[in-house]
């Protein structure tokens, strides 16, 4: 293993650590999704149909998302370890890299509970849709562990995050609804991965930007 | 070693450090000194590169990676024990053997016992003595200190004075402090911000 | 920047009165039709304004300079501003050819509102945020995914419209003639001529602010 992934791994083990012994945010966005769920079973009128249940999904997933998102980097934030990691002799955008895996693997466990909780309450999901959740998951972690650590910069913090999160995250809605109800599900998943690629490629190049005065 | 020209630092319109010159040796130890909102810990900060210049010169010939920055802030993680936060960062910094070197380390700062403790459980004084542990873990040719006696009880500075004074002579050390008279021996060129 | 000016004037005068007087009247749409040649010039204004900023925060992030920040700053600004006068003139063309105010079937329209809201995140984050380099960075590395964000909203909005409008109706206009051409060419070259003039005005206040500022500390200092 390249220096680079050892210190990728190191960093993404060091917040799944802290949180199974916080346990802080994966529960607050398990619960969140399903409430969510359930407020959507009221949300949604009699008769509204399964391609307004797969809607209101991405939504939930967005939302969820951003409550992960928005608690990403307060470990770093409190006793200023993200100085330290920025003084480490690693290269900064394997501290992006590894904030992602980690926010990418809390939303995927969230999402294991609330997809089942989806497909049971609503309508079933198909591979197409649950390959939307995936790809979608890595564009919305990857931008959103950045402007995350954008937010920690800015004295709204947390307030900050949905507004610079949400006009990014439509495309990923647009390709997410696509892949759950078109039938040519294709088009969107492709979309989703040019998004993936683009902007994990754009966030990649950008953190060291970010974190350093 | 660091040499600074007319260095300056802004934020927006507000002034953070005025422009200073200095210049230090490799081996040199400067001695910071200075009221409240002089600049002290900005220029510690911008010597450790966590700031950037808005004026002026700063040449710090020395890899990032072997430079040890004590700051106001412990620079670790709460929720983490000390040894596991001294893992990290050895592994981050490269350090040969970290366990051992951590082990070392924390028994000779007295925390040993505390090791498997999570940091957000200690006392001030632990922490600051913790993060010296993580500012020489990787034995570092710079150390820039800043204020390092804050929240030390007398065995904690003791241990302190002990380290500074073994330091050896291929080390640079630059340390900002209130009470210059507690390391003014140490010193070989001294600098008071206004 | 006076000559800036007078040319933006006259460019203006001249964009009327092709407008007004030279173009024909468009068959289908009569009179209304003429809010074209001001609503397409000032979304293709906004767009280069967002364009600049983007290519200034470019610069910065690979240079330095406070300069290019102010700069970057400034046109994503102007950008906004026109932006926001997209948002109006299409909101007018489209009570004037549809009967509504909004309409999602515009791909356009539909466009500049998550611009819109995504460059007055870009002030939020700006303001909320100590001025120093650190804000200098970040708000060009904001500025930079939003070139970005243009071409990708642009094909999202046009797959949406696969899902939201199953029924796409395309407002395929008939081909301009060349006076409409020359007219629409006209506007936009006097549309980019103003955004530039205000371009340049709010960034020399800018800069007399920074000034003047350094000038009272040095004073007190």
């Amino acid at each position: 293993m390249s220096a680079y992934a050892a210190d990728v791994v190191a960093l993404a083990r060091k917040d799944l650590r802290l949180e199974l012994r916080a346990r802080d945010t994966l529960p607050a966005m398990l619960l969140f999704v399903l409430a969510t769920l359930v407020v959507f079973h009221f949300a949604l009128p009699g008769g509204a149909g399964d391609d307004a249940a797969y809607g209101l999904l991405w939504v939930a997933l967005v939302f969820t998302s951003l409550l992960g998102l928005a608690r990403a980097w307060v470990p770093e934030r409190e006793g200023g370890a993200l100085d330290g990691l920025v003084l480490a002799p690693c290269d900064r955008s394997a501290i992006w890299l590894g904030k992602t895996l980690a926010t990418l693997a809390f939303l995927g466990a969230a999402e294991l509970v609330a997809l089942p909780a989806f497909a049971l309450f609503f309508a079933p999901l198909d591979l197409t849709a649950v390959a939307g959740v995936v790809l979608a998951n890595v564009g919305i972690c990857a931008v959103g562990s950045l402007l995350s650590a954008m937010a920690v910069a800015s004295r709204s913090r947390e307030l900050v995050l949905p507004l610079l999160l949400l006009p990014l995250s439509i495309p990923l809605v647009v390709g997410g609804v696509g892949a759950s109800i078109s039938p040519e599900g294709g088009t969107y998943l492709a979309f989703l991965g040019l998004y993936d690629l683009v902007f994990a490629i754009l966030s990649w190049a950008s953190f060291e930007y970010v974190v350093t005065e | 070693m660091i040499r600074a020209r007319r260095l300056e630092k802004r934020y927006g319109s507000k002034r953070a450090l005025r422009p200073v010159d200095f210049e230090l040796a490799r081996g040199g130890r400067l001695l910071v000194t200075g009221p409240n909102g002089s600049g002290k810990t900005t220029l510690l900060r911008l010597l450790a590169g966590l700031a950037a210049p808005s004026r002026g010169e700063l040449e710090v010939a020395e890899e990032r990676g072997r430079l040890g920055y004590l700051g106001h802030e412990p620079l670790l993680y709460r929720d983490l024990t000390a040894l596991e936060n001294l893992e990290l960062y050895g592994r981050l910094y490269r350090v040969p053997e970290r366990r051992e070197r951590a082990g070392m380390l924390l028994e000779r700062f007295d925390l040993w016992e505390a090791r498997s403790e999570r940091v957000a459980a200690f006392s001030r004084g632990m922490v600051q003595r913790l993060s010296l542990c993580r500012v020489l873990l990787h034995d570092p040719s710079l150390l820039v200190l800043d204020e390092p006696f804050t929240a030390l009880d007398t065995d904690g500075a003791a241990l302190l004075d002990r380290e500074l004074a073994t330091l050896g002579t291929g080390r640079t050390l630059v340390l900002s402090t209130h009470d210059p008279a507690r390391v003014d021996a140490l010193a070989t060129s001294r600098l008071a911000l206004a | 920047m006076r000559s800036i000016g007078v040319g933006a004037v006259a460019l203006m005068a001249a964009a009327i009165v092709m407008i007004v007087l030279v173009a024909p009247e468009d068959a289908d749409q009569g009179i209304s039709q003429k809010i074209f040649y001001f609503h397409v010039p000032i979304a293709l204004t906004a767009y280069a304004c967002f364009g600049l900023g983007a290519w200034k925060a470019l610069r910065l992030l690979w240079r330095g300079g406070e300069r290019y920040d102010l700069e970057s700053y400034t046109a994503i600004h102007q950008g906004t501003i026109f932006g926001a006068l997209t948002l109006v003139t299409g909101s007018i063309w489209a009570k004037a050819s549809w009967g509504v105010w909004w309409t999602w079937s515009s791909n356009q329209l539909v466009l500049f509102l998550v611009l819109f809201l995504f460059y007055c995140a870009y002030f939020m984050l700006r303001y909320s945020v100590e001025p120093g380099a650190r804000r200098e960075r970040i708000s060009a590395v904001y500025a930079l995914f939003g070139v970005a964000l243009i071409p990708v909203s642009f094909f999202a909005i046009r797959l949406a419209n696969d899902f939201i409008h199953p029924t796409v109706f395309t407002r395929e206009g008939p081909q301009m003639t060349d006076t409409m051409f020359a007219a629409f060419l006209a506007g936009w070259a006097a549309i980019l001529a103003l955004a530039y003039l205000m371009y340049r005005v709010e960034l020399s206040g800018k800069r007399t602010d920074a000034n003047l500022r350094e000038l009272r500390e040095a004073l007190s200092s």
